[in-house]
């Protein structure tokens, strides 16, 4: 028995004895290196991840460009195109690796050796994705927490991790992660502890089909478009399982709410979805997003006035699928505490929201594939095709022409749309959700259907009247960008006068 | 879970449904085991065989825990989980258009309805069933007819040798298939549709 006291809780030295005094010494020993250099040096940890993160996308751009160049082979040997397509040997590893201008493939190829195996290729993706999935939505809640702090002229959190609060989501995870693990007396036990998992596992499901890259995706499906849509659908079931097993008013209503609009918001969204998988002819995400490679004008948002009404209703309803505001009400703090989650806590209530946040960049994924380029860049991706298959060209072309980077690019700043959104509009009435969606989104959407049909039929993309239109779309689309970035670049410049010095020099890269 | 909240509220077609369903993966498993066909066998893959029976289990087991419950809820959520089992088994036969529309239409549409429409009609929240003997006597008979027949059927037909399993670009031929040679059947269908949606708008509309 040892009297220990420990630097983070500060007060009465408190007794541990056994493990536990050998695993508080031990993080004793942690905390006392760790703390300074944590501090001290957090800047430039920063700074590096951001840098390694950088050289990761560079190694990442010249190993699958490399793999595309295999899999572009096996493609047409069946249905399972993707990443985990057929098997491949040492020798064809090796020969990939020379044609990607990789000169000492001696010792690489035997580095590579696991990965002529199928099912080593996918469990290394599948963790690959469910890393992904993970430091996504820690970003985004700091992000998310920046960005409101913005909004609401106040800094937001400063303190954790000495650089603009960096490491406060990681914080927040440990700190649920030892919460106790509380289930109400009156709740109904196994489904309220099932309910997170059935809002988790089918985001997390939706990802096995969500391309990356034109070859960066786990399964390129034929159904890859509802398979997706089915996964957003079938979320509900833990929402309402959750508010219903809580056995609480306000749990129940949040459910209710849940239900009642995800399943009203279903409709138009999907009806919204058809509209691009009408211009490209396909359901699977890497045609739609393939598509869309000769510069921005061939995005499908800027095809004809249609799809970008289709665009604008996805978003809307992408935004209610996801519970994001201003469709929050099943969460609803001011009027149901906090609506399904309000008997939830600790690593329960965690997991939905890494669900929700995780659920952002699935449909702002999809807004890209689908809407705004996918994979590709402004740039036409033939003008890439000049560069060459060397070391140097595969990397500018993956980074500026198209790649995994790109995507991840415009869906953060989706996600980014999606939390200024938040922060700026309030909440609505539930009425006047399910007003919106019935009587405005659906009719809008079921006119917008009919008049791409139509449009399609007779303006096929290659007419006059539909290149005048596409050409007329995509400059006013360039000009608001533009006009849009000359607003931020002259707020930007004058922020000392605008906000005052406190506020500049407390946000990042003030 | 208190007593007081429990009400007494048969809902025989409930029961019996699941039974049906019951019987119907018996059956199933019956006619995979019995006719050596329908399994994957280890050269199409040992992963996929393993799959298979993780999700055949899967099924099986949540149907009969739709059959042993009595909450009608927590049996929605078993049924949830035979849905996504059987749609898992269409994925592991290459029928993906299949398996996804399960999700959708099954899992995402009639599952939230069913869920939702115990959660809106009854006055306490733990909604339990209670059956009379009589209805366990009916469901069982029903069910052995049905196993009979089922079994009988599958025992008599001839199975072919090899798996069939779809390609998995199924989607494009169904979509040709319904616009030119079962067009008339999926017209007929919308039709319907048309006309349940019709008399239930005509139901929900207001007295005035």
């Amino acid at each position: 028995m040892t009297q220990m006291s420990v630097p983070w809780k500060p007060g009465e030295p408190v007794e541990y004895r056994g493990v536990k005094a050998l695993i508080v010494g031990l993080s004793k020993v942690v905390y006392a290196i760790g703390r300074p250099i944590l501090s001290r040096l957090a800047f430039p940890i920063f700074v590096c991840s951001v840098f390694g993160i950088a050289l990761l996308v560079f190694a990442t751009t010249l190993l699958f460009g490399f793999v595309d160049d295999r899999l572009i082979e096996t493609a047409t040997n069946g249905p399972e195109l993707g990443l985990a397509g057929g098997e491949l040997t040492v020798a064809e590893i090796a020969a990939g690796l020379e044609a990607a201008g990789v000169w000492w493939t001696g010792l690489l190829k035997y580095l590579f050796w696991p990965v002529q195996y199928a099912i080593v290729r996918d469990i290394i993706i599948s963790l690959g994705i469910f890393c992904f999935a993970l430091v996504t939505p820690a970003f985004a809640i700091w992000w998310e927490r920046k960005s409101a702090g913005r909004i609401q002229s106040r800094p937001g959190p400063m303190r954790v991790g000495n650089w603009h609060g960096w490491a406060q989501p990681p914080a927040d995870g440990i700190k649920l992660l030892q919460k106790e693990d509380l289930v109400p007396a009156d709740a109904d036990g196994p489904l309220f502890r099932i309910a997170p998992y059935l809002v988790y596992i089918p985001v997390m499901a939706a990802f096995a089909t969500l391309p990356f890259g034109s070859y960066w995706v786990f399964r390129n499906l034929d159904v890859g478009l509802l398979l997706i849509l089915a996964m957003l659908g079938i979320e509900v079931i833990g929402v309402v399982v959750a508010g219903w097993a809580s056995h609480s008013k306000w749990a129940i209503y949040g459910a209710m709410r849940e239900a009642c609009h995800m399943v009203s918001y279903e409709i138009p969204m999907g009806m919204a979805l058809l509209i691009p998988v009408m211009c490209v002819g396909s359901l699977s995400l890497v045609d739609i997003g393939g598509a869309q490679d000769g510069g921005w004008h061939t995005w499908l948002v800027f095809r004809n006035p249609f799809t970008f009404g289709a665009a604008l209703i996805y978003f809307i309803a992408s935004l209610a699928s996801c519970k994001r505001a201003p469709f929050d009400l099943p969460e609803g703090e001011s009027e149901l505490v906090a609506g399904f989650l309000t008997e939830y806590s600790g690593f329960r209530w965690a997991l939905f929201f890494f669900a929700e946040y995780t659920a952002m960049f699935v449909v702002a994924g999809l807004m890209v594939v689908l809407f705004l380029g996918g994979w590709h860049s402004p740039l036409p991706a033939s003008w890439g095709a000049q560069l060459g298959d060397g070391v140097i060209g595969r990397a500018i072309k993956g980074l500026i022409f198209s790649g995994p980077a790109l995507f991840i690019i415009k869906g953060y700043l989706m996600i980014f749309v999606q939390i200024w959104i938040r922060w700026t509009l309030p909440r609505i009435r539930i009425d006047q959700v399910l007003y919106a969606c019935v009587q405005v989104m659906l009719p809008v959407v079921m006119v917008l259907l009919l008049c791409n049909t139509v449009w399609e039929l007779f303006f096929p993309p290659d007419s006059i009247v539909a290149i005048v239109f596409n050409v007329i779309m995509a400059l006013i689309g360039a000009v608001v960008v533009v006009s849009f970035l000359v607003v931020m670049a002259r707020g930007f410049i004058n922020r000392r006068r605008e906000v005052g010095y406190l506020a500049v020099d407390l946000m990042p890269g003030g | 879970m208190s007593d007081s909240f429990s009400t007494t509220r048969p809902i025989g077609s409930h029961r019996f449904a699941a039974v049906l369903m019951v019987v119907m993966f018996l059956a199933n498993t019956a006619r995979a085991w019995a006719g050596e066909t329908g399994v994957p066998q280890a050269e199409s893959g040992m992963l996929e065989a393993v799959f298979f029976y993780v999700f055949a289990a899967g099924a099986l087991f949540s149907g009969l825990m739709i059959c042993a419950g009595k909450n009608v809820i927590r049996m929605a959520v078993w049924l949830f989980f035979v849905l996504g089992s059987v749609a898992m088994l269409y994925f592991l036969l290459g029928a993906n258009f299949l398996a996804v529309i399960q999700f959708i239409v099954y899992a995402g549409g009639i599952l939230i309805l069913l869920i939702f429409g115990v959660m809106l009609t009854n006055r306490s929240p733990w909604v339990r069933l209670d059956i009379k003997p009589r209805e366990v006597a009916i469901a069982a008979a029903v069910g052995l007819v049905l196993m009979v027949t089922l079994v009988g059927m599958i025992t008599v037909t001839d199975w072919p040798e090899e798996m069939a399993v779809a390609d998995g670009l199924t989607v494009a031929e169904i979509g040709r298939g319904l616009l030119t040679t079962y067009l008339v059947p999926f017209e007929v269908v919308s039709v319907l549709l048309l006309v349940v949606m019709i008399g239930a708008a005509y139901l929900a509309r207001q007295e005035s």
